[in-house]
């Protein structure tokens, strides 16, 4: 918006003289004066805590057991690099939102869309109903029904049992796969959704045109469906992907990040350093670098989005 | 300039500093009210620390008509309630008046400025001279200043179910004279008593602190001569690298979850352990052996939730032995908890009123009991009605003359924190001993400065 926007032919026209031209200041600010109260909320209340939390990576400030803190430059980040529990947690994380986010939410979620595109009403009510359920519920609450799913006394061993399988304790053996699974479970009707809207937007006579030059279920998808939903693709990853970097509270109730670390993704080592080692500085330096992790992945899907179908 | 132009700017100003003071505004501290922030336990049925403080609340309005209390809960485990604390610490606008503090921690806030020196308040007050000198020490600031009112000490030893040991052919008045005839003794249940745990040591990092202290320094302090502090030493003023004792302790957990003479691993690191413990393994008789703390009958006291009068004749206590047996035979350790008054209380001098409240004789002797504590005023440790009051008193009182102080210096929770790591990489089976004792001596060089002393 500019302050001569009433006045369209003002811009192609030889600027008149200074005194002529219409008065600007009062103008411009009379319009942006609506504006000011956002700006500065979002100032206050967003950058504000922003900026101070980039300041505090750069400090040794700590939650107690200190009189004053002091700058202390990039020292939290080469820590960090030589942390081996960091390391193991950016592992860990990478893992977690492979496993979960890229193969079990996405992939999930358009196989079931792609279901429930040829099936009944009924069916599709049912079956979007009880997925969707889950992605309602809290993460506190999801964290802890899949903790009781999977303990050692839970309903997943009771079924091994019956099935005469071999039990297991999985949030011991396998934590991290336990916790992958129980974000599946919990994100994947978010895609579906997603995905649900983007095939219905497929001209049904472009489908029907593929079909009848003979190309089978399986062409079809890989050289219709999939390059038209693209779009959609990437902004269901993108928003799947940063979710699932970021989730604290499902691992924190079933595994706590343990045993031993074998489920401590970023956000847990973050928690634990800054909280329960009270290093605030710390925490805070690993804060940023999950947000770095983060910005990669995004930066990928971006790309997948800018190119024209 | 124009009226106009003046505008914008000011709306800025107005705006920011309405919606600056509408969050300054909020808790505000009335002068009449003082707040009382406490750690709820995490069990629902556990209400010791409610009732008691109801009562004192009643009092104290009572006696200063006008005045109210308002009692802040912090509903977490250990661990947790240190952090929340520590923020609510940090700004006036959410300090308490007066808050609850563990000695474990209370030199690290000192340090970092969250507490007030209440030695003004102290000095006029008589009752301070009733205090023993230990614990008049344990809330004493690295600058000789007295930063906190402790309300009862505790000790530790083991704990064992008399009905598990006659399976067991064990004796009902036990007491091991090493580590080996603990282990002998957890064997023996392990082997004739199926479906039972045989012996709970806390470990790892979920339980924090009380791995830490009901565990590997109950052991610690057992190794080498059984006297000298293992942890830091006093005259180089340094932290004492993992050593030979650091890992025979180190090696008694091993051998605990490695044999399976424990809790299944990942009921141990599950940070409600300690619920279980006293609200379900004991009073159900599945549990053999507890390395634990002197404060277990709070929960089974009469209107505690889950009452278990008979814990008296059901469990015997034993001291916890030396390594090897060598002198003086038994260790144990003491924290306990002591109410301080935060730098940025607002009603500091009516939180202090308070104090007095909670700390009369009869006050004092009533929380002692009703906590299962260890009395710290002399006057209540002579009194017969306290030393009667409870089975088990009398055991843990006499525990005091062989007990340990924690070194609770600001580096201490980091310490304690490389400690609970070792420990439970040596309970997961991840890292051998030596590996853990290693981690151990880097963690502790980079939680402390680098003062850290071989020996």
């Amino acid at each position: 918006m500019t302050a001569t926007a009433p006045h369209p032919e003002i811009g192609k026209a030889p600027r008149p003289p200074a005194s002529l031209r219409p008065r600007r200041g009062p103008g411009v600010l009379i319009r942006t004066l609506p504006l000011v109260p956002s700006v500065v909320l979002l100032l206050l209340f967003l950058a504000g805590p922003i900026v101070y939390c980039v300041w505090i990576a750069f400090t040794d400030l700590q939650l107690t057991g200190q009189a004053q803190e002091s700058f202390v430059g990039f020292d939290n980040f080469t820590r960090a690099f030589g942390d081996e529990a960091f390391l193991n947690a950016v592992w860990l994380t990478l893992v977690f939102t492979v496993v979960s986010s890229l193969i079990g939410q996405n992939t999930l979620g358009l196989a079931l869309a792609a279901l429930m595109q040829r099936a009944s009403k009924p069916v599709r009510t049912l079956t979007g109903g009880i997925v969707v359920t889950a992605w309602v519920l809290p993460e506190v609450v999801a964290g802890f029904l899949l903790y009781a799913f999977f303990r050692r006394e839970g309903t997943l061993n009771a079924i091994l049992d019956w099935l005469h399988l071999p039990s297991q304790n999985w949030l011991f053996t396998l934590p991290i796969l336990a916790v992958s699974f129980a974000n599946v479970w919990r994100g994947t009707a978010f895609s579906m959704l997603v995905y649900s809207a983007a095939l219905n937007e497929i001209p049904k006579e472009i489908t029907e045109a593929a079909e009848v030059d003979g190309a089978g279920g399986r062409r079809r998808m890989w050289h219709i469906t999939l390059p038209m939903i693209r779009r959609s693709i990437g902004t269901n990853l993108m928003l799947n992907t940063l979710q699932t970097l970021s989730v604290f509270g499902l691992i924190w109730v079933m595994t706590r990040g343990g045993p031993g670390g074998r489920s401590q993704t970023l956000p847990l080592f973050m928690y634990e350093q800054a909280f329960q080692n009270s290093l605030i500085g710390y925490g805070t330096a690993v804060a940023l670098l999950l947000l770095l992790v983060g910005s990669l992945f995004s930066l990928v899907y971006l790309r997948l989005l800018r190119t024209e179908v | 300039m124009r009226p106009t132009a003046a505008l914008t700017p000011f709306l800025a100003l107005v705006l920011a500093a309405t919606t600056l003071t509408a969050c300054g505004g909020g808790s505000g501290s009335d002068p009449d009210t003082v707040k009382v922030s406490f750690k709820q336990s995490t069990d629902n049925s556990v209400k010791v620390m409610d009732t008691y403080l109801a009562d004192i609340k009643k009092q104290f309005e009572k006696a200063n008509p006008g005045k109210k209390v308002e009692l802040v809960p912090i509903k977490a485990p250990d661990s947790e309630y240190y952090t929340k604390l520590q923020q609510m610490l940090r700004s006036p606008k959410t300090a308490p008046d007066l808050v609850y503090e563990d000695t474990f921690l209370i030199n690290s806030d000192i340090t970092s400025g969250y507490l007030k020196p209440l030695d003004a308040y102290l000095a006029k007050w008589p009752d301070w001279n009733r205090f023993i000198d230990t614990a008049k020490a344990a809330a004493k600031g690295e600058d000789g200043k007295t930063y906190g009112v402790p309300d009862g000490t505790d000790t530790r030893g083991l704990w064992f179910d008399k009905g598990v040991f006659a399976k067991a052919g064990l004796p009902a008045d036990w007491q091991p004279k090493t580590w080996n005839d603990v282990l002998s003794a957890a064997r023996a249940i392990k082997k004739k008593v199926p479906g039972v745990i045989p012996l709970n040591v806390y470990t790892g990092k979920p339980v924090g602190e009380a791995a830490t202290m009901q565990t590997f320094e109950m052991l610690l302090y057992g190794t080498n001569d059984g006297g000298t502090d293992p942890l830091y030493d006093k005259n180089t003023k340094k932290w004492i690298a993992g050593g030979q004792g650091f890992e025979d302790a180190l090696g008694f957990v091993e051998t605990v979850y490695k044999e399976k003479l424990g809790p299944d691993v990942s009921d141990a690191l599950d940070p409600n352990v300690m619920t279980r413990v006293r609200g379900e393994w004991l009073p159900k008789g599945e549990l053999g052996i507890a390395l634990d703390g002197s404060w277990l009958p709070q929960d089974w006291l009469p209107g505690s939730g889950h009452e278990w009068p008979e814990w008296s004749k059901k469990l015997g206590l034993a001291a916890m032995p030396t390594q090897h047996g060598q002198a003086p035979g038994k260790v144990s350790m003491s924290g306990g908890w002591t109410w301080a008054v935060p730098a940025k209380a607002g009603n500091p001098d009516l939180a202090f009123e308070f104090i007095k409240t909670m700390q009369t004789k009869a006050n004092a002797q009533k929380w002692y009991v009703a906590n299962s504590g260890i009395a710290v005023r002399e006057d209540v440790a002579k009194d017969p009605a306290y030393a009667t009051a409870q089975p088990g008193i009398k055991f843990f009182t006499d525990l005091v003359r062989s007990t340990h102080y924690r070194p609770a210096y600001p580096a201490y929770p980091k310490v304690s924190t490389a400690i609970q790591e070792a420990m439970e990489g040596v309970t997961t089976g991840d890292t051998t001993v030596g590996e853990a004792a290693r981690g151990y001596t880097d963690a502790l060089k980079d939680a402390t400065d680098n003062q850290v002393v071989e020996r």
